[in-house]
């Protein structure tokens, strides 16, 4: 069996399952073992959903305590579940708390863990490809273990698609947990601050680096992202400036983005700023120097200061929408 | 407060990444050597519980013998003192990492004050396991929270605050606990001239770990293929809004 553990939430998959099922599904063909998933917090509907992508049996992870995430709590009660059914494979989605879940479920049961793969070759040992470096960098690996623990990198696979017309079987588990597992305890949950559009989910971001010169100097970009319906980011530098704050930062450490456009203004490319653009499908880069390594790497470029061209596309913008 | 920050020395990589002919490394001769961004911050962190709480502070890092400058720099910020587990410079897999890190703090801990908090980057910036902090906690038999951006200790118990997929969430847990922490929890500061002076001076206290079977294997290392053609060119200066606009409407984003 190749167990797939996967992440919902008010009655649906979240958006990176596809990726960690395409993973799973992968390793099932290979091995001829039947795809298997489980969810914690258990939900029949997203359970029957599953049948769609071939999931021919899913376990809901039933327990009282259970029902907000305490990741040790939800980690060793994973663990319990893997000892139990005992499968070839054990895949999730590299999200954080997939990342999470894994390294709980691997510290608990002794066994190695390849965070981040994007192929899969099953065997003994199994050979990964994973990405280093947030995804500037692959490496092959081998991974021992059985069963062989593994997340799957983000937009980086094909996600599989809900073709087959499958009823999967549906099974309770109900673990039992210690008291230590309960040790850390949620105290408080808020709900994301809406602040106009998000930085990860924006269709146009525009993005500050160095160039920008000053706090004040973001006014320009604001003014630019708010025309198009985006969000403002910027670079490791701005941030550390203070110019913006953390949460606003685009790359290794920061926030993953994934816009149709990512104009980056006054950014000069380094490989840690733009392994967080790498989800954007188009990049125009305006910079003043250009060779500036952003300049290979943008689909669009402009050579010139951004303190001249921004304002000249603001108004532009702003004649073509009749403003 | 006994805090012990762990740190993993990286090359500081520009604007591209080139490997050795073997493919086995990054090509390093022109490059400085790092910690992570989110080590930086944690070594921040355990610098500013000190100052708030008093307390004593260690800085720990697994690796090869110029690791020392890693440590160096973590005293120069105030850390109080720094262990090398000195290894062949050879990667070690983030299961035999843990290992090891887990025997070096039950060793410190069994001649001196056990750590009430054990502070740990979120991943490496390098291999990017995401599993040494929750392999370490389980090892020692500790709680653990990872993706920490905020952290206050009161009365024998952390509250530990971090994004989640659904807003801020704030976890409780008691000491003695481990977190693994993500920049944005601070602002890390500058060493001072005396602060590196201080840290030239102090001695490192070294051990030698044994390796525990691997798990994960490095074979080989490869770029990724590029990713898009050559970039077209909408001109010099403010002249070239208007071409920028005829692309935004390409795109169906005006």
């Amino acid at each position: 069996m190749i167990l797939t553990i996967l992440e919902h939430d008010r009655g649906a998959l979240d958006s990176a399952a596809p990726e960690a099922l395409a993973i799973a599904q992968s390793i099932a063909q290979q091995t001829g073992s039947p795809l298997a998933a489980a969810l914690v917090g258990g939900d029949e509907a997203v359970a029957a959903g599953l049948g769609a992508y071939g999931v021919q049996t899913v376990t809901l992870v039933a327990h009282d305590r259970l029902g907000s995430y305490i990741p040790e709590a939800w980690g060793c009660a994973l663990a319990l579940l893997v000892e139990k059914l005992q499968p070839e494979a054990v895949v999730a989605a590299g999200t954080d708390r997939g990342n999470e879940l894994l390294a709980h479920i691997a510290a608990r049961t002794g066994l190695p863990l390849a965070a981040n793969v994007t192929a899969v070759q099953s065997g003994s040992p199994y050979r990964v490809t994973r990405v280093r470096w947030g995804g500037s960098l692959l490496e092959e690996a081998e991974l021992d273990g059985s069963p062989a623990l593994m997340t799957v990198a983000l937009h980086t696979v094909e996600p599989a698609a809900a073709g087959a017309s499958l009823s999967p079987a549906i099974e309770s588990f109900t673990p039992e947990l210690d008291e230590r597992a309960f040790r850390v305890r949620l105290v408080e949950q808020a709900a994301a601050r809406e602040q106009g559009v998000s930085l990860a989910s924006a269709p146009v971001v525009v993005g500050g680096g160095r160039g920008v010169g000053s706090a004040e100097g973001f006014t320009l970009l604001e003014e630019l992202a708010a025309l198009l319906g985006g969000a403002v980011g910027g670079s490791r530098v701005v941030t550390n400036l203070g110019w913006r704050p953390h949460a606003d930062q685009i790359g290794q450490t920061g926030t993953r983005i994934a816009p149709e456009l990512y104009i980056a203004c006054g950014i000069s490319g380094a490989i840690q700023h733009m392994v967080g653009a790498r989800g954007s499908k188009q990049i125009l880069a305006i910079n003043s120097d250009p060779d500036a390594p952003i300049m290979a790497k943008a689909n669009y470029t402009v050579a010139g200061d951004l303190h001249e061209v921004l304002p000249a596309l603001i108004a532009e913008i702003k004649k073509a929408k009749g403003l | 407060m006994h805090i012990l920050v762990c740190v993993k020395r990286v090359p500081a990589t520009g604007a591209r990444i080139t490997l050795t002919p073997d493919a086995q490394h990054i090509e390093t001769r022109n490059l400085g050597f790092t910690v992570s961004p989110h080590e930086e911050c944690a070594v921040e962190e355990a610098v500013r519980i000190a100052e708030a709480h008093g307390g004593e502070t260690a800085v720990l890092t697994l690796g090869p013998a110029e690791a020392e400058e890693q440590l160096r720099s973590a005293l120069a910020v105030g850390i109080d003192r720094a262990i090398l587990l000195e290894t062949d410079g050879e990667e070690w897999g983030p299961r035999a990492t843990a290992a090891a890190i887990a025997a070096a703090i039950r060793q410190q801990e069994a001649t001196g004050r056990p750590f009430d908090l054990l502070l740990f980057g979120n991943e490496s910036a390098d291999s990017g396991g995401y599993q040494v902090g929750v392999r370490v906690a389980h090892a020692l038999d500790r709680p653990v929270i990872t993706g920490v951006k905020a952290l206050e200790i009161a009365g024998g118990l952390a509250r530990a605050g971090r994004e989640g997929p659904n807003g801020w969430e704030v976890y409780e847990l008691p000491l003695p606990a481990a977190f693994t922490v993500k920049e944005g929890i601070n602002l890390p500061r500058y060493p001072s001239v005396p602060g590196r002076l201080r840290a030239k001076k102090k001695t490192i206290e070294q051990l030698s770990p044994q390796r525990d079977g691997a798990g994960l294997r490095k074979l080989r290392l490869a770029l990724p293929p590029e990713e898009h053609a050559e970039a077209i060119s909408l001109g010099n200066g403010p002249e070239a809004a208007p071409k920028i606009v005829e692309v935004l409407r390409a795109l169906e984003l005006l």
